[in-house]
């Protein structure tokens, strides 16, 4: 479990995130949604130490990691696995070695035991037997699917995955999704995922944070957001006639 | 203040890379690594300028001593001390910073954009040790290699073009570069080499670890770590041999 208290941002003059707490639960997908530029990356990366907050505590199982020292960071980040919107796959690696580079690091299995490891992953995200192809080899989903492999290669307790869908088609989208999804049950990790699909909200949306203008705006989960009267988030979600339409479908259900 | 700024960035970016290592097994395979990337790869380069340049300044030395009072062996005794005191230790150093020093921060700052660095800390991994440590210990292991190749090419050179072009003869350029040897200069040299490969990986690593934008900021990057380690060579050249020379 991870929880946020109070947390607050500001680069210069403008505050980017504002006083926003919310817990994110052991074994669910937990949504961050918003629209581009209200804060979502950047309390990512607050929660994750690539920023320092200016106020506020984030709690790992009850670790205060704003206040840890270095050393502390690191054995706490050993638990987390991260998707990056870009993949942020190591180019000059083959993916073999790209999911292999956690159980190098911090492991000490042999040489059979991170090949099996390897294959596991690769083959959890339906890669298999593409062990050898490098990063650059590979279309945006395989790559986002390579990138995901990696974050769960060292068994994670924490999962963050930012943008997991952008630029992807609709169908490989819903295949990543389901992936995180299982991921996330399978191995009981608490699971951030930031979007602003609402086909991924509807998807997998177990529990959702609302950020509006960098501030904690409405929480909910799938359902609930199909049927909230919060202005700001009626003009998110229904923000396409698509969604309008299946929003007065589920109204007159 | 910017000065003060960058200097300080640059030492709490070095106290990082000489923190304890995650995992040696990993870091050593790193260094093998980049002792190719760095050194085995810059050898051809290394190899044709010095061979040329030595021969150029026993031609060029045999030119100018007309008189009859300076003995032809000066030729090989001043082709010896120009590679080992200056062009092999400096020069060759100056032309490794542009290769060495625009390759390594570039890698890094495409690293850097392609957010693979993030991807290093979130993994629980010292980035800076990780990435930085094993360029310096390879390019400071590597580089004396390097340098005491193009000497001995340099002075082979001098002896190809001189006997070739009739500048000077075998004996007496045999003889000349073994005139008057002091081999406390090779300690002069082989310090500098080891200053100036320390200062090309650091600074190189420096300006890639902490590139911001895109491809055009990794382009300044890399211009800016070879511009910098440039001047530093020159200006460390100036200190160290005044204080080693007077």
């Amino acid at each position: 479990m991870i929880e946020i208290k109070n947390i607050s941002k500001s680069f210069g003059d403008t505050k980017v995130i504002d006083n926003v707490s919310y817990v994110f639960e052991q074994g669910k997908t937990n949504l961050i949604i918003g629209e581009s530029g209200s804060g979502k990356t950047t309390i990512m990366k607050l929660m994750v130490g690539l920023h320092n907050v200016d106020s506020g505590e984030i709690l790992y199982d009850g670790q205060n990691f704003p206040t840890l020292g270095v050393k502390e960071k690191q054995e706490v980040r050993k638990k987390i696995g991260m998707l990056f919107q870009g993949g942020a796959l190591f180019d000059s690696q083959t993916l073999e070695e790209n999911v292999r580079f956690p159980l190098d690091m911090f492991t000490t299995m042999s040489k059979e035991e991170k090949l099996d490891r390897v294959n596991f992953c690769l083959e959890k995200v339906q890669l298999t037997n593409k062990n050898k192809l490098y990063p650059g080899e590979l279309s945006g989903g395989m790559k986002k699917r390579a990138a995901l492999a990696r974050a769960i290669a060292n068994n994670p307790q924490y999962l963050f995955c930012d943008e997991p869908n952008s630029g992807l088609d609709p169908k490989t989208s819903i295949v990543i999704d389901n992936l995180i999804q299982s991921l996330t049950r399978e191995f009981n990790i608490t699971t951030i995922v930031i979007t602003h699909d609402m086909n991924s909200v509807v998807e997998i949306g177990e529990k959702i944070l609302y950020i509006y203008k960098g501030k904690h705006w409405w929480t909910g989960n799938s359902q609930e957001i199909l049927k909230t009267t919060n202005p700001e988030l009626v003009d998110f979600v229904f923000a396409s006639g698509f969604m309008k339409e299946v929003f007065n479908a589920v109204r007159n259900k | 203040m910017n000065l003060f700024f960058h200097l300080g960035r640059y030492f709490i970016l070095i106290k990082r890379v000489f923190s304890k290592p995650e995992k040696l097994s990993v870091y050593f395979k790193q260094i093998i690594h980049e002792i190719d990337n760095i050194g085995i790869s810059s050898l051809p380069i290394i190899a044709i300028i010095s061979f040329f340049m030595g021969g150029v300044i026993t031609i060029q030395s045999a030119f100018g001593f007309t008189s009859p009072l300076v003995p032809l062996y000066a030729v090989g005794y001043t082709a010896r001390e120009s590679m080992l005191l200056e062009f092999s230790p400096t020069i060759v150093c100056l032309i490794l910073a542009g290769k060495i020093g625009s390759n390594i921060a570039s890698e890094i700052g495409s690293m850097r954009i392609t957010e693979q660095i993030d991807a290093l800390e979130i993994m629980g991994i010292n980035s800076a040790g990780y990435l930085i440590l094993p360029k310096i210990a390879a390019g400071v292991f590597i580089m004396p290699f390097l340098i005491a190749i193009s000497m001995f090419l340099g002075i082979s050179g001098g002896y190809v073009m001189g006997i070739a072009t009739g500048a000077c003869s075998s004996y007496e350029y045999i003889y000349g570069i073994q005139a008057f040897f002091e081999p406390w200069k090779l300690y002069y040299s082989f310090t500098k080499v080891l200053t100036f490969a320390f200062l090309i990986t650091s600074i190189s690593s420096y300006f890639g670890y902490y590139t911001h934008g895109g491809a055009l900021e990794v382009g300044k990057s890399s211009t800016a770590a070879v511009v910098y380690s440039s001047i530093l060579i020159l200006i460390f050249n100036f200190l160290l041999t005044q204080l080693f020379l007077t």
